[in-house]
């Protein structure tokens, strides 16, 4: 009896050792669950997620504090992936938002501008060109759709317009959905 | 004008499953006359019986699940089941175990995995092992050959014995069923007799089983059939008679007082049943052409291990469920190499 | 006779109802000039080409009316000479249906040539003057795919080309575009070869052909004898068997060599093109003229007179099927190519391109759509089929998923879309149809994940340059703190006070310069004189 309570309290005092040891020799300075999140997150900038940009969010679901779902330009594509790196469940995204949206850019009525620099500011990944007292514009192929630069803008010349399909960005219908499908119908210029 | 757009291909062959499990059905034909031939009309009642049930728990179980019923009955898998079922059930079982293992099988390894295409076991087989371990009394009635018995069986009586359990005029089905020959076999064996000394009862026929080895012939036919219809590919069937052919051989040749010669277990038990109709069944076999090769060659060699060692007198089904395990996982270490991909 | 070529074969592959007979035994006919030309801005892989002409332009046939953007691009020109009327979105032939920019031109019907400049003799050229010429040309592979031919003939300084290969195998049913070239036009066939064998500096010349077309066979045959080198090129007939006019199949079957994944032939030191294209680029050396019309078989139930026409690039294809007699019957369906790879137009002002070889038009029932798709039962009869021995059954299960990392561990991209699976696929699932959704939907994730990247290193880099001029705003308010806080330690309230020291400062510094000044210039004499001898030489070289 009393070997066996040795024997076990010996073992226990050695793991724990190891473990320790383990602990300091192995440390990880930064998060790295963190980065792997950050990774997943489409890095639009937006704070739809209540957070002030991808990387706050990301480490605030690293540390547990957040859902999975709240991120709204990923949508779910981006809530499976993070339920598969973290081996949580997924589930439908969060918040008042119903469904995905359409991928949208910003776009600049360069007729009411007045150059007042403000969206300029709010840009999250300076994506608008100008200068003060010049019109602005913006860089279509870099702006993340987060609407941060609308609400600034004092003559609400900034409009959230939906991209517009091309044959290089469009894709192929799921096949369960449809087997076939109509064209938007044809131009009437093509008439003739 | 506007045109309707699809993707390509633009063609494609008209004919579809029901098809296939028609022409499997066809491949049996000649087989269930045979069985007829020898062993009187049980057959016949059974498959009947066994396909009213099948097709009738499939209809409930699609309305449950919201299904469409029609086209999941057109398609024939349930009526192959059936019949599989019917043809590896003693002759004159009694109606309410051919409904059981048919329900059990269509409910539980069909539907309740999710219908066709999502069973990972064979769901005759299912149906037959659950038999076999509930009923093993029943399951072990065969009868002999009309030649062996001495009179035949009518139709009328068969109707009889399965239905009341009793042939008319006294005559109870116990009385005129025996062991199969596999079974004969493996309790002669049980009492130190050599296989030659067993084989000498009448049970045995020139090559097989009594009838037996007539049954599997026209089986074997209607599986090359088959093969050349592309309705199966000769995969599996060469990897289960070879892998029984094979390890037969092995221990026939260390001992033949022992164990059986190959040709024994070709033409006995349900070994063509199995490598052609059973394991053949696309859903739960493996699809790669190697993995196919080995998971035939693992039901050839478990059913022959099962056979001489275990405790059933045949183990086609048991090996056909085990096998149906294993697919995923040889299917997966068994891809062929793809085009431009190197040969490693 | 030499002995038959040792041929190889690929996996699977399918045996087709042909319905070549149609339009195989009837000469090609000249299609009239159309009323307008739609010239899409992209009928190559690659980068579109960007007008160069304004609407209202006057254009001759054969002026560039679009240049490359790229290197992947080729120019385009117009087919005929008229008014440039719009530049804009119109329907191309897309699987989407959805319209592109093109250049529309209304033809002035005089069919008036701008300056050509055939070349004599093509050996005279060096590879790139050659390469140069076919890309001014315009010419892609008209095969199909349409990749432009000059970067497919500069295999690049570190692989040389064995085996050059013309495509005439033409392996899709229905379609004798190419097969009508090689028995009208056997001499341009043989003559683009010679050219391409000079670009390529081929040891190896092979055209294959498949032995449904005996006649092609025999007349390329009969124009290789009569050319004057005709040495080392071997005209050979394989199986007919669907989809052997695929480049990696054909490739395989003719050398044995199989092009590896995500390769090109010059990998394996091949270079294959199709029938066509050496045609074109004959008439573009010899003749000075750009790609500019084609074969195309307008053919199926739905039209009255099918044939072969040559038509202009950019002809709507309702013009073609007006003089094959029009429409036959109800038509639903008007597809672009062959029944097993063409796309479905939307409607039939959609123009011929380049790349089109065939104008399918299937009366009501001819090609019926499947039915309804059934379970997979995994039968692995796709399997058994396809040209690149993958698993359809389990690639399609994984699509079907959406779980497409594992459907790409089945080599998923390794899909050339022939169509054979779901032509066998006896449960009638649109099996390439998953996989293009999983291609499409694969591509869109990775140009999601570099844009997500691309954002994120713009985010990360802002907020730097914040934090940076945050820090340089506080650094220039300390200095001015600090140099305030200098002026009120010295101790000099008095303004007055600290002006007379900053002259008396000044006084001070004056007098030093000059005393520096002077014992320079009598000390130190030498050093000046290097640099007096150099702004000398400096004006004798100027």
């Amino acid at each position: 009896m009393l070997i066996a309570v040795l024997a076990l309290t010996i073992l226990s005092a050695l793991f724990g050792l190891l473990l320790g040891y383990a602990a300091i020799r192995f440390k990880v300075e930064a998060d790295p669950i963190a980065d792997k999140i950050d990774a997943l997150l489409p890095q639009s900038q937006c704070g739809q997620c209540g957070y002030p940009g991808c990387r706050p969010y990301a480490e605030a679901i690293a540390k547990g504090e957040a859902d999975i779902n709240l991120c709204v330009p990923g949508g779910d594509a981006t809530v499976v992936a993070l339920a598969d790196l973290l081996g949580r469940d997924a589930k439908p995204l969060g918040g008042d938002q119903a469904g995905p949206k359409p991928k949208m850019v910003a776009f600049i009525d360069e007729q009411q501008c007045i150059g007042c620099t403000l969206c300029l500011q709010a840009c999250p990944v300076d994506a608008i060109l100008g200068a003060a007292k010049h019109m602005h514009t913006v860089i279509r192929s870099e702006c993340t759709g987060c609407e941060l630069c609308v609400a600034p803008c004092p003559v609400g010349c900034i409009t959230m317009v939906p991209l517009e399909q091309t044959l290089a960005t469009w894709k192929w219908p799921y096949p369960a959905e449809t087997t076939s499908w109509q064209p938007q119908p044809p131009q009437e210029c093509v008439q003739g | 004008m506007l045109f309707r757009l699809s993707g390509s291909p633009h063609l494609n062959v008209p004919d579809g499953m029901p098809l296939v499990m028609r022409r499997v059905i066809y491949a049996l034909l000649p087989a269930i006359a045979v069985y007829v031939w020898f062993f009187s009309w049980g057959v016949v009642i059974n498959i009947l019986v066994a396909s009213v049930a099948a097709l009738a728990s499939e209809a409930l179980l699609l309305q449950a699940r919201g299904k469409p019923v029609r086209p999941a009955l057109a398609d024939g898998s349930a009526l192959v089941t059936a019949v599989l079922l019917g043809m590896a059930l003693p002759p004159l079982s009694p109606w309410w175990l051919t409904t059981v293992g048919t329900v059990f099988a269509i409910v539980v390894a069909k539907q309740l995995y999710g219908g066709l295409g999502y069973n990972p076991f064979n769901p005759a087989m299912v149906g037959y092992v659950v038999l076999l371990i509930s009923f093993p009394r029943e399951m072990t009635a065969w009868l002999p050959p009309r030649d062996l018995t001495g009179f035949d069986i009518t139709f009328m009586q068969t109707v009889s014995a399965i239905f009341t359990g009793s042939l008319g005029d006294g005559l109870t089905v116990d009385a005129v069923t025996s062991a199969s020959p596999l079974d004969t076999l493996r309790i002669g064996i049980g009492m130190a007799k050599t296989v030659d000394e067993v084989v000498l009862s009448p049970t045995f026929g020139s090559f097989g089983g009594k009838g037996w080895e007539w049954v599997d012939m026209a089986l074997l036919l209607g599986g090359l059939w088959m093969i050349y219809k592309r309705v199966i590919t000769w995969h599996i069937p060469a990897g289960v008679l070879g892998g029984l052919v094979l390890i037969a051989l092995i221990f026939h040749g260390i001992d033949p007082n022992r164990y059986a010669s190959p040709l024994f277990h070709l033409f006995s038990g349900a070994a063509m049943l199995g490598a052609f109709f059973i394991a053949t069944d696309p859903v739960s076999a493996c699809t790669t052409p190697r993995g196919r090769l080995i998971f035939g060659a693992g039901i050839g060699i478990l059913t022959y291990i099962i056979r001489t060692w275990g405790g059933y007198p045949d183990g086609v089904a048991f090996s056909v469920l085990l096998m149906n395990l294993a697919a995923p996982t040889i299917d997966y270490y068994t891809q062929p190499r793809v085009f431009g991909h190197g040969r490693s | 006779m030499t002995k038959p070529r040792k041929l190889w074969r690929f996996h699977g592959g399918l045996h087709l109802p042909e319905h070549k007979q149609e339009t195989c035994h009837q000469p090609s006919v000249k299609a009239r000039i159309p009323t307008r030309l739609i010239l899409p801005l992209q009928q190559h892989i690659g980068q579109p080409a960007e007008p160069v002409v304004k609407v209202g332009d006057q254009v001759l046939k054969g002026q560039v009316v679009a240049q490359p953007s790229g290197y992947v691009s080729v120019p385009i020109h117009a087919s005929t000479s008229g008014v440039v009327t719009a530049i804009g979105e119109f329907p191309v032939p897309h699987p989407s249906g959805l319209p592109a920019p093109c250049i529309v031109i209304e033809p002035d019907g005089k069919d008036e040539w701008t300056e050509r400049h055939p070349v004599a003799d093509y050996r005279q050229l060096a590879p790139a003057e050659v390469r140069n010429l076919i890309r001014a040309g315009g010419i892609v592979g008209m095969g199909g795919a349409g990749f432009p031919t000059f970067i497919k003939l500069d295999p690049g300084p570190d692989k040389t080309v064995e085996t050059l290969i013309l495509n005439g195998a033409e392996c899709e049913p229905y379609i004798t575009a190419d097969d009508r070239l090689m028995r009208e036009q056997p001499h341009e066939v043989i003559g683009g070869l010679m050219i391409l064998r000079h670009a390529l500096q081929a040891r190896e010349c092979l055209i294959g052909v498949e032995d449904n077309k005996p006649e092609a066979y025999a007349a390329l045959l009969e124009a290789l004898r009569a050319h004057p080198d005709g040495d080392g090129i071997q005209v050979v007939q394989i199986p007919t068997l669907y989809p052997t006019g695929g480049e990696k199949q054909l490739i395989k079957v003719l050398t044995g060599k199989e092009v590896p994944s995500r390769g090109l032939p010059s990998d394996v030191g091949v270079v294959c093109q199709n029938v066509a294209t050496a045609a074109a680029i004959y008439r573009c050396i010899t003749a000075g003229e750009p790609l500019i019309s084609r074969l195309v078989t307008v053919t199926g139930q739905g039209v009255a007179q099918p044939r072969n026409m040559e038509a202009l690039i950019g002809t709507p294809v309702r013009e073609l099927i007006e003089q094959c007699g029009g429409y036959a019957g109800e038509v639903e369906k008007l597809i672009m190519g062959g029944p097993m790879m063409g796309i479905t137009l939307p409607n039939d002002t959609v123009p011929i391109t380049k790349t089109t070889n065939c104008v399918l038009v299937p009366a009501r029932g001819e090609l019926p759509a499947p039915q309804p798709a059934t379970p997979c039962i995994r039968c692995g009869e796709c399997m058994r089929v396809c040209p690149t021995n993958l698993l359809p059954q389990q690639i399609y299960w994984h699509a079907r998923a959406k779980d497409f990392d594992k459907a790409q561990d089945y080599n998923l991209f390794d899909c050339i879309e022939c169509g054979c699976c779901a032509y066998v696929c006896q449960s009638h699932i649109p099996l390439v149809q998953y996989f293009r959704f999983a291609k499409t939907e694969i591509r869109a994730q990775e140009h999601e994940r570099k844009k997500a990247e691309l954002a994120r290193k713009r985010h990360e880099s802002r907020v730097e340059r914040l934090e940076r001029e945050k820090a340089e705003r506080a650094e220039r308010l300390r200095q001015k703190k600090e140099a305030a806080a200098a002026t009120t330690a010295g101790g000099a309230p008095d303004p007055k006070k600290a002006a007379i020291e900053a002259a008396m400062e000044r006084v001070r510094a004056k007098r030093a310069a000059a005393q520096a000044a002077a014992g320079g210039e009598t000390s130190n004499p030498a050093q000046q004189e290097p640099a007096a001898a150099e702004t000398a030489q400096a004006k004798e070289t100027g």
